[in-house]
């Protein structure tokens, strides 16, 4: 707007008071309330009852506890898959790139439901698999493997659609200058591409952690809902608030609210340190009097 | 050579996880481990059953016995025990649930012959739920679609809950005299009231009791209690003058049972629910259990008294499944989603 130096009359501060109380309305109605009645109905029964409907219900112990392994097992596999699919796409040029690029988007794209869905028709008893799968007694489906499945699913794109960008913007000159000095393809991975993308690519565990944790929907398909052995934490919280025991389910939605406040600062932390990286680069760029504003627009956060 | 060792490596770890997976099944020395796979109401009455049948079978047969349940929607369940959820038993709502997992191979054509009662241990009927003091005065069936009467039942086509009120509607036009046309017309108003129609029935108690939507709500007597005591008086139940008899078939699941030799705890646990203690139990849980001289839900009380229909009324299930919940049935043709 470029009038916004002349414009400071009344109207437009009447509407720009306006719009700033409709945004801490819309804020505090639709995330901080809900957010904070989940935590007030957790803790009804004090810090003790919280503690004995978490801690003492082996069923709820059990969903914790799947959710934690679930999770970064599913996030490790995405990183290795992220880091190695961001390396393809923004160093070589090939035919079907860019198709590739839109396949990361497809998990983004499709309900979790259908996902679900498309892995039951695979791994399921009358799947293409199934008759293989139960020849070797490996449980796919409605198991722990399955789980994690859905949840790599889901979580797919986000490791490798934080790192396309900053490795992009970085380019391969350093990579190169490297190999032209002799070292090794994992010297320079470890030494040279990996420092660069740290930060991009902690973001990218973050996001794909706290998504990976909350999945509901993908999970629900392949979970058969076994207490006690395939109910993960959000599927946890949906069965106690339908076994009428409204303060558990919501002492194990604490939990995991609990979890993404943390994940919240984490992220905060490490967007600070995105930040402070693309304005360094900047710096060298513009001293050293190339330009590559282009694909330094890209490497935003 | 160190091509070669890794080649080995990855051949001897791809036997060697095979064989881990094929002998970890027969060498479990631990208790063991059954699955029933059941529908939504019936939380509440199977871990009461499993404790009591665990107890049971270890002074019988001196075995721990580990229960696990799964619960969800009827239909919903059918399907993931087709799609290999490892069920030992499935103890579901609707005899086409069991039906259809008994068509994928999983079950021998006799399956319910083998219990008493063409293998329903226990039965309900479907009540009305209603806020306090009944402000919309909701009696018997017609009470329904008088005046600005909001109903909640979920959707028949993947809750058993929902099938059943459907049919207790319809049947109980019938049984009061109408004809097809009467009972197509009352069941299409029925709905035409119904704001939300939620995919289970425990979904559907929420969004009665817990959102606050609706004046009446259609459900098992069995699930009717539960919501009513968990209301603390804001709920009560109405029985109308008659109703549906609710049916739900228990079976063993022969393929899996044999397969994880679990097949002598399976039928006994299943055997367990006509046992005296295992009928009080029912009873306890507001099913009305089956055989002479039901045990009352609590000492001192009485079943109330509810004339009752069953499938029969309305076709038998084959008929009914195809006819009112198939792909252009009268369900499709009647019900039009919210907004209208």
């Amino acid at each position: 707007m470029p009038t916004s130096r002349t414009a400071t009359i009344d109207p437009s501060k009447a509407v720009s008071a306006l719009l700033v109380a409709a945004a801490v309305a819309i804020v505090g109605l639709l995330i901080v309330v809900p957010l904070m009645s989940v935590f007030y109905e957790a803790f009804s029964g004090g810090v003790a009852g919280w503690w004995r409907a978490v801690a003492h219900d082996p069923d709820t112990r059990h969903a914790i506890w799947l959710s934690l392994t679930v999770a970064p097992v599913a996030v490790a596999i995405n990183t290795v898959f992220g880091v190695a699919a961001a390396w393809l796409v923004a160093r070589f040029r090939f035919p079907g790139r860019s198709l590739l690029i839109s396949f990361f988007d497809v998990p983004f794209a499709v309900s979790p439901v259908v996902a679900g869905l498309a892995l039951v028709l695979i791994f399921g008893r009358q799947g293409l698999l199934g008759p293989t799968l139960a020849w070797l007694h490996w449980k796919v489906i409605f198991a722990w493997p399955g789980l994690v499945l859905a949840t790599t699913f889901v979580t797919l794109p986000l490791v490798v659609r934080e790192l396309i960008p900053v490795m992009e913007s970085i380019g391969p000159d350093e990579e190169m200058a490297a190999v032209s000095l002799g070292a090794s393809g994992w010297q320079v991975f470890w030494q040279i591409t990996l420092p660069n993308i740290r930060w991009a690519l902690l973001h990218g565990i973050v996001l794909a952690n706290a998504r990976a944790m909350g999945e509901f929907g993908a999970v629900y398909v392949v979970s058969g809902h076994i207490a006690g052995a395939t109910d993960t934490m959000p599927l946890r919280v949906e069965k106690l608030f339908q076994e009428y025991r409204q303060p558990a389910s919501m002492a194990v939605a604490s939990v995991l609210a609990g979890l993404a406040l943390v994940t919240l600062v984490v992220k905060f932390v490490i967007e600070h340190r995105l930040e402070a990286e693309a304005r360094e680069l900047e710096l060298a760029r513009s001293t050293d009097g190339t330009t590559h504003d282009a694909t330094l627009e890209a490497a935003g956060p | 050579m160190a091509p070669r060792l890794n080649r080995w490596l990855i051949a001897a770890i791809v036997v060697f996880g095979a064989a881990v997976g094929r002998v970890t099944q027969a060498a479990d020395a631990g208790p063991v481990e059954l699955l029933n796979v059941s529908y939504d109401p019936t939380r509440e009455l199977y871990r009461d059953i499993n404790d009591a049948f665990a107890k049971h079978y270890e002074q019988e047969h001196g075995r721990k016995v580990a229960i696990k349940q799964s619960h969800a929607a009827s239909g919903s369940q059918a399907r993931a025990v087709i799609d290999g959820l490892d069920a030992d038993v499935v103890t579901l709502a609707v005899w086409p649930d069991v039906e259809a997992v008994a068509k994928s191979g999983l079950l021998r054509g006799d399956w319910q012959r083998r219990y008493d009662n063409d293998s329903v241990p226990y039965h309900s009927v479907v009540v009305f739920v209603v806020r306090k003091g009944n402000p919309k005065g909701i009696k018997d069936w017609a009470d329904l679609v008088k005046g600005d009467v909001s109903i909640i039942t979920p959707n028949p086509k993947t809750s058993g809950n929902g099938k059943y009120s459907f049919l207790a509607a319809w049947g109980s036009a019938l049984a009061a005299g109408g004809s097809e046309d009467d009972a197509k017309t009352f069941v299409t108003e029925v709905y035409r009231r119904t704001p939300v129609l939620d995919t289970g029935a425990r979904a559907a108690t929420a969004t009665f009791s817990q959102k606050g939507i609706g004046d009446v709500h259609l459900t098992f007597e069995n699930e009717a209690h539960l919501e009513v005591d968990e209301a603390g008086g804001e709920l009560e139940i109405i029985y109308p003058t008659r109703s549906i008899r609710v049916d739900p078939p228990v079976a063993v699941v022969d393929e899996n049972v044999d397969r994880k030799a679990t097949r002598h705890v399976a039928e006994a646990y299943l055997g367990f629910l006509y046992t005296s203690e295992g009928r009080a139990i029912i009873a306890k849980h507001h099913y009305r259990p089956w055989g002479e001289n039901p045990p009352p839900p609590a000492a001192g009380e009485t079943w109330p008294a509810i004339e009752t229909f069953d499938i029969g009324k309305v076709g038998g299930w084959e008929v009914a499944m195809k006819k009112f919940f198939g792909e252009g049935g009268v369900f499709d043709a009647i019900y039009q989603p919210a907004g209208r």
